[in-house]
């Protein structure tokens, strides 16, 4: 589903990702652990296409195509979907407003017709449900005053009506108490199926109880330093990210 | 004399046997010491610190001639500007002069006068003789003596004591597009003690002429008066307009000023608010869009004479491809004038690398015991909110397009009238994509 071969990024001239490689199927969450400044959310980003960062060398196919010649909205309407480190607070726009015109956006893009008020509403009003958020929220301007806690709640919520089939989750973890965590959780683990794949950007294992990773990496210094299964997450957890870091270069060859 | 002060100083002796109240000795009286002001001061310059932004020499290169009459608008034409059939009271003016057969007869309740100027100095003069330029201070120059000394019609609006009208009083002028026509508006407006209205003045061009607008409304709240006052400017065409809003508020009255200019050759409106009285408030709402090479300024003075009283001024521009955005906002707050509270913003959005936009706020406080803030900021589209509408899947345009819109949302929110606020979304959306129409979202 998505296949990344030598991934180079610079910003502003600067070396962010310096060769990655990873291949993701449906049906696998795979987790990327890392220091900060790694070259996390830059990852993140470039996969949902965010201009800020130039691609140097290799290669993104997303369902044997080029994801790198598609725009930011042509990946949204392929299936992927980025939950945002820090989600952009957007004052005068409405969350229903945005919730309603990304997805007829989307089903438009796919030949399907758009939801009325009503259906939207009865498509929306669930996962509401399931996100523990109050409908009021829908009518205030998209994350605006909202809390850290809302704010990630929110994006979980927009991937649970767009319904992606790759979603990047960018340290969707990072501030939230432990109930904001298992509501943010289980929302993940809702949309989980054979067909779905997720790539879950994070800081630290403790998000990794809740959802259960099938591989995990570990990004250090711009490069994929190590892979493995779960354990690898809680033996991060106990040893930090110092012993990686020191053997980064040998590995990342 | 320069040459357009020749060619005005002759129209003026020309017309003036045939304006309204001619042959009415304290009028003629007025229009000549006016039209001597005018000759002597003429159009302001950019060496005038008030005018620094707004360059007219285009005035003085071309002439503008008064119009004779009316020229001839179809109903249908102006179907655009009637909110959609929303029940109003209106009366219409085409090129400078009141076009009665276009003017619906719906009688106004009672306590409530509403006439053309014109009409008034006409019949009964005396009604108007200690009103009419009750408002124009003597320092003022250019454009208010021409007002004066030209002043071909216009609509007064009278409110007696406690008067309410229900609906909405629809003040509509519309230019034809006579070339190089001067149209001198002015228009009166006293709100008696408790009385209470909605006022909408549509200011359009059905075709593009380099004419000349010259408008001036004054008015005068009493005791506990409220006005909503609309000015909704709507031209894309090359004409000059210069309004003036010029408003006396007496004890516990409220003033919500909204100006709205969705483009216009050149454009300058100079509102003027004296707080008299304690308790008075005043809050003046502007949202402007200025594309290709026009140019719209707003110059506001509010004078604090009065304690208790407060004033809460919000501009809002959005400024594309060439076009100039000026903001002047002078708040003064006069030494008896305690515990004033006043608030001024000013936000502009530049869309385009030649875009222009200046700011002067000008905070004047000879009071100690006052609460003033003002804010002001210049800026493009936010890079990141564009990347965070385009990844949920929202083409480019649009999302520019809700950004804008939701740019000018703060400003809509303050309009309490829904047909003017419907009207503003539906003209918005034509201008800026489809991103816009964001209230009209049900909620069930």
């Amino acid at each position: 589903m998505l296949s990344i071969h030598d991934l180079h990024v610079t910003i502003d001239g600067k070396p962010i990702l310096k060769g990655i490689d990873l291949e993701v199927r449906p049906g696998e969450i795979h987790a990327i652990m890392g220091p900060n400044g790694s070259g996390k959310t830059t990852f993140a980003q470039v996969l949902a296409g965010r201009e800020n960062g130039t691609v140097t060398a290799g290669s993104i196919r997303f369902d044997d195509g080029d994801l790198l010649a598609l725009t930011p909205e042509a990946r949204a309407r392929a299936g992927i979907f980025l939950a945002f480190q820090y989600p952009v607070e957007i004052p005068g726009v409405s969350n229903i407003y945005l919730l309603k015109s990304a997805l007829n956006a989307i089903r438009r893009s796919r030949g399907e017709a758009e939801l009325d008020a009503m259906d939207f509403l009865a498509h929306i009003k669930e996962r509401l449900a399931r996100m523990q958020m109050d409908e009021e929220l829908l009518y205030r301007p998209v994350n605006a005053g909202f809390s850290g806690g809302e704010k990630k709640r929110n994006e979980v919520l927009q991937m649970l009506v767009l319904e992606p089939r790759l979603a990047i989750l960018d340290e969707t973890d990072s501030g939230l108490d432990i109930d904001a965590l298992q509501v943010v959780a289980r929302g993940v683990n809702s949309l989980r199926d054979a067909q779905r794949a997720f790539v879950v950007v994070t800081h630290y294992q403790r998000l990794l109880n809740y959802i259960e990773p099938d591989f995990v990496h570990v990004l250090a210094d711009g490069r994929l330093v190590r892979s493995g299964g779960p354990e690898l997450a809680r033996e991060l957890e106990r040893r930090g990210y110092g012993w990686l870091q020191e053997t980064a270069g040998g590995a990342g060859a | 004399m320069s040459v357009p002060m020749l060619h005005y100083r002759e129209q003026f002796d020309r017309v003036q046997p045939v304006l309204p109240g001619a042959g009415v000795p304290w009028l003629t009286l007025r229009r000549g010491a006016a039209m001597a002001a005018f000759q002597s001061q003429a159009f302001p310059d950019t060496r005038v610190e008030a005018w620094k932004y707004t360059d007219l020499r285009r005035l003085n290169r071309q002439v503008f001639t008064p119009t004779a009459a009316a020229g001839v608008v179809r109903e249908s034409a102006l179907r655009p500007w009637l909110f959609d059939g929303a029940p109003m009271h209106r009366l219409v003016f085409v090129d400078g002069h009141l076009a009665a057969s276009l003017c619906p007869s719906s009688p106004v309740p009672r306590g409530v006068t509403l006439r053309s100027i014109a009409g008034v100095l006409e019949q009964e003069p005396q009604r108007l003789e200690p009103v009419l330029g009750r408002t124009l201070a003597a320092d003022r120059p250019g454009f208010d003596s021409m007002n004066t000394a030209f002043l071909q019609d216009g609509y007064w609006l009278r409110l007696e004591r406690d008067a309410m009208p229900e609906l909405p009083l629809h003040l509509l002028f519309v230019s034809t597009g006579q070339a190089g026509s001067l149209m001198t508006l002015r228009n009166v407006i006293e709100a008696g003690p408790g009385s209470s209205a909605t006022v909408i003045e549509s200011h359009i061009a059905l075709h593009d002429a380099g004419c000349l607008v010259n408008s001036v409304t004054e008015v005068v709240l009493e005791a506990g008066a409220a006005l909503q006052h609309y000015l909704l400017q709507q031209d894309e065409g090359s004409a000059t307009r210069v309004a003036g809003l010029y408003v006396l508020q007496a004890r516990d009255s409220r003033l919500a000023a909204h100006s709205i200019t969705l483009g216009g050759g050149l454009v300058r409106n100079e509102l003027q608010v004296s707080l008299d009285g304690p308790g008075a408030e005043c809050a003046l709402n502007g949202l402007s869009l200025a594309r290709g090479h026009q140019h719209v300024d707003n110059h506001t003075r509010i004078d604090h004479h009065a304690p208790h009283a407060t004033s809460n001024e919000r501009y809002r521009a959005i400024v594309a491809d060439h076009a100039r955005s000026v903001f002047s906002g002078r708040i003064v707050v006069h030494p008896q004038a305690q515990q004033t509270r006043a608030q001024q913003s000013s936000h502009n959005l530049l869309l385009a690398a030649g875009a222009e936009a200046d700011a002067r706020p000008q905070f004047e406080i000879r009071a100690d015991d006052v609460q003033c803030t003002h804010g002001c900021t210049t800026g493009e589209l936010d890079a990141e909110a564009l990347f965070y509408l385009r990844a949920r899947g929202l083409d480019a345009e649009v999302a520019r397009s809700m950004l804008i819109h939701a740019f000018a949302r703060d400003s809509l929110e303050r309009m309490a009238s829904v047909p003017v606020r419907d009207w503003l979304e539906h003209q918005l959306a034509t201008r800026l994509g489809s991103g816009g129409m964001i209230s009209r979202e049900v909620r069930h």
